[in-house]
């Protein structure tokens, strides 16, 4: 089996709130969604997922409640809040900027 | 933040659904997972292999969740196995501290048990902090009696208490199947019980009219007599009972949980109808007052009120009210005020001991984790954070804590019922509220606070080791050295702060040690051995006029004497060594008189008094039966009364009289007999006055006799000798002298407090010096390869001991000095407990720091013979 990437580290709580924005989840929904969107490069495993799901959920930035899925199984569903939602834009912010640094070294060295 | 520890909390008390959540949560995962492998064409059995091993491992899982909310109770649970292992491994130093914990929380949780009983739990009332102890009060008796007219004037008059009453405590004759029994009676005003907001169980309270002359005699029971007298009968009220030969009607019960400090042993309250001689005098004392403050009026300003009132009485009725001034005081205060000082000395006492032992475990626990420093760097390089190993440390500290505070109680359980036992039936009476004690809520409250601070202690002191440590130094053998110094700074303070305290307490128990023995060993006057004693009460039916109860007193002397064995009889009203009490006022024929009032103790004592005590007539005569009703009344008095009222003459001849020198008043005085104490141990000596029982006789009294044999073995042929002559009478309290002076009060309480005091400092002078011995045997054991260098080197075995003890020696001395001060300073504190010595009693301070020292330097003998032993060339290789 191929090796996968690692994702960045302290980049996982990122993704989640983002998969968020667009429509509350569940959790396998949320690993799904990372991996369709990077169009299979990041896998996300679910020893890290559920971890860090609670710790969103101890921050409040995310909230979590059980509802029918189509299938009518019940799951847990999780949906961002208001802090959740600035908390993101935070940590994108941080994100470019840290992207862009590191862009900046990369070129540097090459020239 | 905060969001996040309500979070935690709610994780504690939800742990189960929050597992349940996450178990549905993943599985519903997984089942998806498969469910995608499925369709991508793998079979079932491929599918749900793959999702697992995806998954990874769920019990891990679980737990790396549970970390990220909880704060991983599991771990707790497994600190706290690790620990129970750790100890168990170690049995002698667990149990050397729980030990040492258990002691000093025995001790200080019991002394609190009584503390609580005396001081803090308020009186068994409604609003109990709003009655008042009123008396009249003189420059000699800050808290006095109170006449009768002076309390109904003030009862009128006064503007500060919604309801004021007045009680004495009395005897009665009661007939039994066993003969007159004297039992215990109290007189109270009507409205007494409605002050102190107590209603009769059964039956109903006094009516106002029922507390004056002439009305019926009705009687309140109390609880105990109902039981024990009237075997509980529901129909009991209505009934009559004779009491002395009056027939009084029974209108009530008292509540079981009745209680009245002052007069704990009464069975019969009856209503108080001024009939007694005294009572028809403004001049005579003999009732105290208790009243409930009004609202909105604080003790000071109902003081202020009273004091007022007497002055104005002062004025009005100068003879007999001069100097009568007004006590009033928190009944509670009235109450305890005697114990106060002895329990606080002991709770303070307890306390002391107390801190040694957590001292003390603290330094065992410092010892115990310097030799656990590999294992805690292991641990640490293993991945262990600091946290989670402090956390460690506050298990096993806790743990500590915990099994010494259960055992301290069960030693607390057994003190308090120890020290109950010490306390004589007569005290206990005039102590109701310590029926019952035990370990109640207050006391558990106290020793879970307690069980706290010790918790604390023992987890805090390792930790701090633990942050001024690096982990790394503990993984190299050889780098013992820097630890060891910490170790001894630290340990070397807490040593010091042991030998203070052991100082202080030793010092505490030396001065009132001296104390006692000066008491017990005050000068009587007379010789206490060899003699016995019962008390009589004659019923006033049966013994209506003075010359029958003379006729009665003659008979008893007489047989008494005749009795094998015994040297000679007599009577007095009052026994030796009681109190300065039962005073007279008088003044002198042929002297100016101011109106001042001349206080002198009063005894009525028959003709064979001074032979049967041993006490020396210093000049003229003593009684003899000739002096009696028609012979003209004589006096004898003290050297203390002719000092006083007659320097330099000769007081023989001289005629006493009441303060305004009625003829009827007028004695002579015959002799003058040696000082002996009329009074209790711990007060002065008073000017006395003896007077002929058969001039002047009372119906309660006592006779003593003097024996050749041991005096107890001869109480019971007195009690029958009293029953021949009259089976009327009621007899009660044999006792002997030697018992009678050892059991009063003085004595008593003065001998508790040494006593325990003793016992605290044994304990702490031992607690000291094995942490002494602790501390320099570690340092010892940490330095043999310096010793061994030093030997090798050429050093003498003189020079090791000098090394050792020189430590040892400075150690001791700080110690002894530091206690030295704060002996004095607890000493003052002590202030009444101490008498006859001094706080800075020399010789008990010195005799107190040598025997410390030398206890101290012994221990560190020891180790310092282990070092000087040392084989240099072994102490070189083994490191």
């Amino acid at each position: 089996m191929a090796t996968k990437p690692d994702l960045l580290p302290g980049t996982l709580d990122m993704l989640i709130l983002k998969t968020l924005t667009r429509a509350p989840l569940h959790g396998y929904g949320i690993a799904l969604s990372i991996k369709r969107l990077s169009d299979d490069v990041l896998t996300v495993e679910e020893g890290s997922l559920y971890p860090a799901l609670q710790r969103l959920l101890l921050a409040g930035w995310v909230k979590a409640e059980w509802k029918m899925t189509e299938t009518r199984r019940r799951a847990r569903y999780y949906t961002l809040t208001a802090a959740g939602r600035k908390q993101l834009g935070i940590e994108l912010t941080e994100y470019e900027q840290m992207i862009s640094a590191i862009g900046r070294v990369l070129r540097s060295a090459e020239a | 933040m905060i969001k996040g520890i309500v979070k935690t909390i709610e994780f504690l008390f939800r742990r189960k659904r929050f597992a349940a959540d996450l178990d549905e949560e993943m599985s519903f995962h997984r089942e998806l997972v498969e469910k995608a492998l499925i369709a991508k064409g793998m079979t079932a059995e491929e599918a749900r292999f793959v999702a697992t091993r995806e998954f990874g491992n769920a019990a891990r899982l679980k737990e790396q969740s549970h970390e990220a909310v909880g704060f991983g109770f599991e771990s707790v649970l497994q600190d706290l196995r690790f620990a129970l292992r750790q100890l168990h491994k170690n049995p002698s130093f667990a149990a050397t501290a729980v030990l040492i914990l258990a002691l000093g929380m025995g001790a200080s949780v019991a002394i609190f048990a009584f503390v609580d009983a005396a001081l803090i739990k308020p009186l068994p009332y409604p609003n109990p902090t709003r009655l008042m102890d009123v008396t009249e009060s003189l420059a000699l008796f800050p808290r006095g009696n109170l006449s009768y007219a002076d309390y109904l004037d003030w009862k009128r008059m006064n503007s500060s208490f919604s309801s004021l009453d007045v009680y004495d405590g009395t005897g009665f004759g009661l007939q039994t199947p066993s003969g007159m029994e004297p039992v215990h009676g109290e007189r109270v005003s009507a409205g007494f019980f409605r002050t102190l907001g107590v209603r009769p169980m059964l039956g109903r309270d006094f009516r106002d009219e029922e507390d004056v002359v002439g009305a019926a005699p009705v009687v309140l029971l109390s609880y105990g007599a109902w039981q024990r007298r009237f075997g509980g009968r529901n129909d009991i009220v209505g009934q009559s009972v004779n009491l002395s030969g009056v027939a009084h009607t029974i209108i009530g019960v008292l509540p079981k949980d009745f209680q009245f400090a002052f007069r704990g042993n009464g069975e019969f309250w009856e209503a108080l109808q001024p009939t007694r001689e005294c009572e028809k005098r403004r001049s005579c004392h003999d009732l105290y007052g208790v009243g409930r403050l009004k609202d909105g009026v604080t003790p000071q300003m109902a003081l202020a009120n009273m004091k007022d009132i007497a002055h104005q009485l002062e004025v009005q009725y100068p003879d007999s009210n001069r100097g009568q001034g007004a006590s009033v005081m928190p009944l509670s205060a009235a109450i305890v005020g005697d114990i106060k000082p002895i329990l606080l000395v002991l709770l303070c006492g307890a306390c002391l001991l107390l801190m040694i032992s957590c001292v003390n475990v603290s330094s065992l626990l410092l010892v115990r984790s310097e030799s656990r420093r590999r294992e805690f760097a292991v641990r640490g390089a293993l991945g262990a954070s600091r946290a989670r190993l402090a956390r460690q440390f506050a298990t096993e500290g806790s743990g500590l804590a915990l099994a010494g505070c259960l055992l301290g109680l069960g030693l607390a359980g057994v003190g308090i019922q120890f020290l109950l036992r010490l306390i004589s039936k007569d005290m206990m009476v005039g102590m109701p509220f310590l029926d019952g004690l035990g370990l109640n809520l207050h006391v558990m409250l106290f020793a879970g606070g307690l069980a706290i601070l010790a918790a604390l202690l023992a987890s805090a002191t390792p930790i701090i080791q633990l942050r001024n440590s690096t982990l790394r130094d503990g993984l190299t053998e050889g780098a013992r050295g820097a630890a060891g110094t910490l170790w001894r700074r630290v340990g070397a303070n807490l040593v010091v702060i042991e030998l203070a305290t052991a100082m202080v307490l030793l010092a505490g128990a030396g001065l009132l040690g001296k104390s006692l023995y000066q008491l017990l060993h005050e000068r009587l006057g007379f010789n206490p051995h060899h003699l016995a004693m019962v008390s009589i009460g004659l019923p006033d039916v049966a013994f209506s006029s003075d010359e029958k109860i003379v006729a009665f007193q003659r008979d008893v002397i007489q047989r008494a004497s005749q009795l094998p064995g015994v040297e000679s009889a007599a009577i007095t009203n009052q026994l030796p060594v009681s109190c300065n009490c039962d005073t007279d006022w008088v003044r002198f024929v042929g002297k100016p008189y101011n109106g001042v009032h001349n206080e002198v103790n009063e005894r009525e004592v028959s003709a064979g008094l001074l032979s049967t005590l041993g006490v020396r007539l210093k000049s003229g005569r003593f009684f003899t039966d000739a002096d009696n009703a028609t012979s003209p009344k004589v006096i004898v008095i003290n050297e203390a009364f002719a000092s006083k009222y007659f320097p330099g003459e000769d007081p023989i001849g001289k005629k006493v009289g009441d303060t305004e020198l009625t003829p009827k008043s007028l004695r002579e005085i015959v002799g003058v007999v040696e000082d002996f104490k009329d009074a209790g141990l711990d007060e002065g000596q008073w000017p006395a006055e003896y007077e002929p029982f058969n001039q002047v006789s009372d119906s309660y009294f006592n006779l003593i006799v003097r024996t050749q044999q041991d005096p107890a073995t001869i109480l019971p042929a007195l009690i029958a000798v009293v029953h021949e002559v009259s089976p009327n009478a009621g007899v009660d309290d044999p006792a002997t002298m030697d018992q009678w002076i050892s059991d009063s009060n003085a004595a008593y309480l003065h001998r508790t407090a040494a006593y325990l005091t003793g016992g605290f400092a044994v304990l702490a002078l031992v607690l000291g010096v094995v942490g002494l011995y602790g501390v320099i045997a570690y340092s010892v054991s940490q330095r043999t390869r310096e010793i061994g260098v030093r030997m090798a080197l050429g050093a003498q075995k003189s020079a090791v001991y000098k090394l050792v003890l020189g430590e040892a020696g400075r150690l001791i001395a700080i110690g002894v000095v530091v206690g030295l001060v704060g002996s004095v300073g607890a000493a003052m504190l002590m202030g009444k407990l101490l008498f006859g010595v001094q706080a800075w009693d020399a010789g008990t301070l010195a005799g107190v720091a040598v025997v410390l020292g030398a206890s101290a330097m012994l221990a560190s003998y020891f180790p310092a013979r282990r070092a000087a032993s040392v084989n240099p060339t072994e102490a070189l290789r083994a490191e």
